[in-house]
């Protein structure tokens, strides 16, 4: 694995050497480097590409770590990875994807996951978004994940994207069944020239299900971003999102949430705000010896932390 | 010493021009002193002409002899001005700990941050790492801006109206507060306050009234000038004393 390689790793999931545990590294639509453990094993999909993750039941505090990276610039790559959680599990899996372009050619990565969650068993699912290169191509990420939670099954998920990506389409979807609860953070931010979309749908299906999005986001420069959910709630559940941003320079965001309630006990909240940095946030940070850059760059920091 | 001569501040306002602050003049060199007065007076414009936050239409302003006037809201931070705002500012994703470690200008470990919020009876094993949101009361908030400023340890610390928003069992801790930073805080505390208890700790209280200085003393001559003030109804001041 060369500098870049390396890089590209450590910024996707913190990896600065082999990580414990289980995991599959792919590098530029091949296997780079695998290991299985007695409880969790990876296997090659045969009709195409991508692999199966299955945790065997009961599993408790182990990892699987499965960063993409692309460092050939134009390469384009669509790898399906489904994930077998087997009941009473407490895992995390850490996913992610680096792209480094310093070619002219458009270099992307559309990942689809989706995970099967049994009954009671409980999952943490980290990935992040990240691109470099001094290239005029552009590097494209379009991440689709679908969680389908079986009873009292948790899943939370942080999605980041902080710098590098041209342009994405980011889609989430979940059903969840009685008992099951779904919390994802996402955190984005955009600059230059930079498109992201965002799109949640989540079917509340059973009883006392619960959904919590939220989304904080940053957007400078000339960049866009659109973001959409979508909750439905078909049983007696609680639904939340909230989606935050600051709109910078000349930069554009929509939020556009949906809440629709198939049932009488469904209680849906959404909240939604797109504002610029208050003023007299620059002048508390400045009161205490910052410069406004410096002020920006800290409200900016703790926001997306 | 902070130094104010001249001082005027004029702003437009619906077409039609208002005089803020007029000619004032002001010299600071106790150790705490309470500025006081009306509503709408130009306490808190006096503040923030003070902090830098705004500038005045004319006149100049000296710490310790040297000309602030010119210099914007950062540079006079690093002169020694610190500013406890009246409205805490809620900060996203900020933490109690990010907020103390960036007015003290260094990498504050938790004993140090044990020690400052201990000044403001706030407990760091329970405030540390909680963000700056409407999770924390009033009370919770105007301590966090005061323990900000103690972090700081400037020359010159402003307080305006820490009394305001905060209900009565937090105000009761909040005197002994002042009280203990009026024994053990070197440099200048400038408090904007109406509650007499905050004056009662004063060396000397300044009153301004329509935008001008209209008394200026110690604590024995002042006071009794608030209650008998003309705007003041009888029955109110038989009611005080």
């Amino acid at each position: 694995m060369d500098k870049i390689e390396k890089n590209l790793l450590e910024q996707v999931a913190d990896l600065h050497e082999v990580p414990a545990g289980a995991y599959n590294i792919r590098s530029n639509g091949k296997l780079a480097k695998r290991n299985t453990t007695a409880n969790i094993d990876i296997v090659t999909k045969e009709d195409k590409q991508g692999i199966d993750i299955i945790i065997k039941p009961g599993t408790k505090n182990e990892s699987v770590h499965i960063p993409v990276i692309l460092s050939e610039s134009g390469y384009q790559d669509l790898v399906y990875n489904d994930f077998y959680i087997g009941e009473d599990c407490d895992v995390t899996i850490i996913a992610g994807c680096g792209i480094h372009n310093c070619g002219v050619d458009t270099s992307k990565h559309d990942g689809i996951h989706t995970f099967y969650v049994k009954k009671n068993a409980r999952v943490r699912y980290v990935e992040k978004h990240y691109g470099e290169g001094d290239g005029r191509g552009e590097n494209v990420m379009n991440p689709t994940t679908v969680v389908h939670l079986d009873e009292n099954a948790v899943l939370e998920m942080e999605t980041t994207q902080i710098k590098g990506i041209d342009s994405t389409n980011r889609i989430t979807r979940g059903t969840l069944k009685e008992g099951a609860s779904l919390e994802v953070k996402e955190k984005i931010m955009t600059h230059g020239s930079q498109y992201a979309r965002t799109e949640f749908e989540v079917d509340l299906n059973g009883e006392n299900c619960s959904a919590n999005v939220i989304s904080r986001s940053v957007a400078r420069d000339d960049s866009k971003q659109e973001f959409f959910s979508r909750i439905n709630g078909n049983a007696a559940c609680a639904g939340h999102s909230e989606c935050d941003a600051i709109i910078m320079d000349h930069s554009q965001v929509t939020a556009s949430p949906q809440l629709t309630a198939n049932h009488v006990d469904a209680s849906l909240i959404h909240e939604a705000a797109i504002g610029k940095i208050a003023g007299e946030q620059l002048i508390k940070l400045m009161t205490l010896g910052l410069t406004e850059e410096e002020a920006e760059q800290q409200i900016i920091s703790g926001f997306l932390k | 010493m902070l130094e104010l001569r001249d001082i005027s501040y004029e702003v437009e306002d619906d077409r039609e021009h208002r005089e803020i602050l007029k000619n004032i003049n002001l010299t600071i060199d106790d150790h705490f002193v309470a500025i006081t007065g009306p509503n709408g007076g130009g306490k808190s414009t006096l503040a923030k002409l003070i902090a830098g936050i705004i500038t005045p239409t004319s006149g100049q302003i000296f710490l310790d002899g040297r000309e602030i006037t010119n210099l914007n809201i950062t540079e006079r931070a690093k002169a020694g001005i610190s500013y406890a705002f009246q409205q805490p500012v809620h900060f996203k994703g900020l933490t109690v700990k990010d907020l103390i470690t960036l007015a003290a200008g260094y990498s504050v470990n938790v004993s140090e941050i044990c020690d400052i919020l201990s000044e403001v009876g706030l407990c760091a094993r329970e405030y540390i790492d909680r963000e700056i949101n409407n999770s924390l009361s009033g009370g919770e908030l105007k301590r966090i801006e005061i323990a900000m400023v103690i972090a700081r340890g400037t020359t010159l610390s402003i307080f305006d109206e820490p009394e305001a928003g905060i209900d009565l069992w937090s105000f009761n801790s909040l005197i002994h507060v002042f009280e203990k930073m009026r024994k053990e805080i070197n440099g200048m505390i400038l408090i904007i306050s109406h509650q007499e208890r905050i004056l009662n700790v004063a060396d000397k209280i300044v009153l301004i009234k329509d935008g001008e200085v209209s008394a200026m003393g110690t604590k024995e001559e002042v006071l009794p000038m608030l209650l008998n003030g003309s705007g003041t109804c009888k029955t109110l001041i038989d009611k005080t004393i």
